[in-house]
């Protein structure tokens, strides 16, 4: 069942026009993997999504739900939850207070005790250290920080801009590690984009390349990285 | 030693209205980055509502007369409706429009909020009495306090530590503290702009409406410029404690408080006239050193 649907979007801010005409699909479970160039347009599509830059033309439906142009809160609310490009931690509120700002929407009030509990335990280095200014953590730190902020939120679907950026491979692997796994757990829809595709084999699923605000690729994972086409897409030979 | 002691006093009270006032700036300024030069209007306004309409001398109290059990309630509910009300009808419209447009309208809302006083009250400050009790002085340790300067004092301790049970115990105060660091994302995990901004501008025209009972409780009179003075102090102390910085507008204030007292007592005769500019001179060399403020955010850059 297609849970998060994007039907033909354009963005365009003032003159300069990042996205031209998306179309993708994401079913309840599925996890999509967009990848592409510096500058294609995978962070304004995530925005776009979430509701901070309105799209020009185009819809988008969360569970048959139409979203388009409404408020990011709203948004956040039928259950997409972004953790944008450069993590964004709340660096003067404690590591526990990050978890709980996303729980305020939530509906089953009595699970977020328990919901708190398990993301320390998926995350035990925050554990030790709730009560701590999240702008004292490492980079790696403060992603698991917002993977659990966002899990806290009870999400349907969970977007993830560049999880990889400043970190190093270790943690890079420790990180699509938990990702891998939360989905597994939690039946997670996860939406992952990442200029870099060597790690879409971790996460499988299915893969698409944005160039110049356009898909121009399409298809599995596993099919995708080991495609030479990706390269060519990739950096665009062939095309002209 | 008890010329000491009056200085610490005349400073803490002095501080108390300027870290008042500047928290109201900074409330707003944290959620919307939005600088209220309405807000000494606010602060006026508040004054003039326990007035009678009219332009003779003699005011006729309205309001005024009520006992301060109902007066006090009243008149912050009357701060924060007028906010509010600012926020739904002007400062809505200026909502994600650059930082000077937002300013040049809060001026422009000032002024309208000013005319009206004039066109309701005339230009003539009247006088206002509320509670002279409070003026008589109380012996502490040898030295002569005024009542109102205790008050003060502990009426800011008050506010302060209610606000800060707010901001760290409830659900409220943790969603406008998040939405004051990066609004953006506050909003991606559920918290409504909406309700976090209208809970800014109460808690602001609630403080403004404090310091205008200070103020006419101080000085006895209604003046419809009341306000200009502390509003001008109290942006000053936002900036110098770092813009968006909550803690840093409330040291900053009681800090210009302290230092306009301190140069009041210790300036040579002769210069004490010139002792808003010995004040600003400081404010100028802070701002050369720390050019981001005392107390500046951790956050302050980051806006997506």
């Amino acid at each position: 069942m297609t849970l998060l649907a994007v039907n033909d979007i354009t963005v365009s801010y003032g003159r300069l026009t990042a996205l031209r005409g998306i179309t993708l699909n994401i079913d309840e479970g599925e996890v999509l993997f967009v990848t592409g160039p510096n500058g294609a347009g995978k962070s304004t599509l995530l925005n776009a999504i979430a509701g901070v830059v309105p799209p020009g033309s185009g819809s988008i439906t969360i569970d048959g739900a139409k979203v388009t142009g409404a408020a990011p809160e709203d948004i956040a609310r039928r259950g997409f939850s972004l953790v944008p490009e450069g993590r964004n931690v709340f660096g003067d509120l404690t590591i526990e207070e990050n978890l709980k700002v996303g729980t305020g929407m939530r509906t089953d009030r009595r699970k977020i005790a328990d919901d708190l509990e398990s993301v320390y335990e998926e995350f035990p280095m925050l554990a030790g250290r709730r009560h701590t200014p999240a702008g004292m953590l490492s980079g790696g730190q403060q992603q698991m920080l917002v993977i659990g902020r966002a899990l806290m939120a009870a999400p349907r679907i969970m977007a993830i801009d560049e999880p990889s950026l400043g970190l190093a491979p270790k943690i890079i692997d420790q990180v699509y590690e938990i990702l891998v796994r939360l989905r597994a757990q939690r039946k997670l829809t996860l939406l992952i984009v990442e200029q870099s595709s060597t790690r879409a084999l971790m996460t499988g699923g299915r893969m698409v390349l944005v160039r110049g605000g356009r898909i121009v690729l399409e298809g599995a994972a596993a099919d995708m990285v080991k495609d030479d086409r990706l390269k060519q897409a990739y950096f665009g030979f062939g095309d002209h | 030693m008890t010329a000491v002691l009056q200085i610490v006093f005349d400073a803490l009270s002095l501080g108390s209205l300027y870290a008042l006032g500047a928290l109201g700036i900074a409330l707003i300024f944290g959620v919307m980055r939005l600088v209220n030069f309405a807000h000494g209007d606010f602060i006026a306004f508040c004054v003039f509502a326990m007035l009678w309409p009219s332009t003779d001398a003699a005011a006729i109290v309205f309001a005024g007369q009520l006992p301060s059990y109902l007066l006090i309630p009243l008149l912050l509910l009357i701060g924060a409706a007028l906010s509010v009300l600012s926020e739904l009808i002007v400062f809505r419209r200026f909502r994600n429009t650059n930082p000077a447009t937002m300013m040049i309208a809060s001026f422009a809302l000032g002024f309208v909020i000013r005319h009206l006083l004039l066109m309701l009250y005339s230009s003539r400050p009247k006088s206002v009495t509320l509670w002279p009790s409070l003026g008589l002085p109380v012996e502490f340790l040898g030295a002569h306090i005024p009542m109102l300067q205790v008050v003060t004092i502990i009426i800011t301790l008050i506010v302060l530590a209610t606000l800060v049970l707010f901001l760290k115990r409830t659900r409220y105060g943790l969603e406008m503290r998040a939405a004051a660091e990066n609004f953006t994302m506050a909003r991606m995990l559920g918290v409504r702009a909406n309700g976090v901004i209208l809970l800014a501008f109460a808690i602001s025209g609630m403080l403004a409406a404090a310091i205008g009972l200070i103020l006419a409780t101080n000085s006895g009179t209604a003046d419809i410029g009341m306000g200009a003075n502390v509003m001008l102090i109290a942006f000053i102390a936002t900036v110098i404690g770092g813009l968006g910085s909550i803690p840093g507008a409330v040291a900053a204030g009681f800090l210009i408080g302290a230092a306009s007292v301190v140069f009041q007592a210790t300036l040579p005769h002769d210069a004490r006239v010139f002792r808003d500019a010995f004040v600003y001179g400081a404010v100028i060399v802070v701002l050369l050193v720390r050019p981001q403020g005392l107390f500046a955010p951790k956050s302050a850059k980051q806006r997506v």
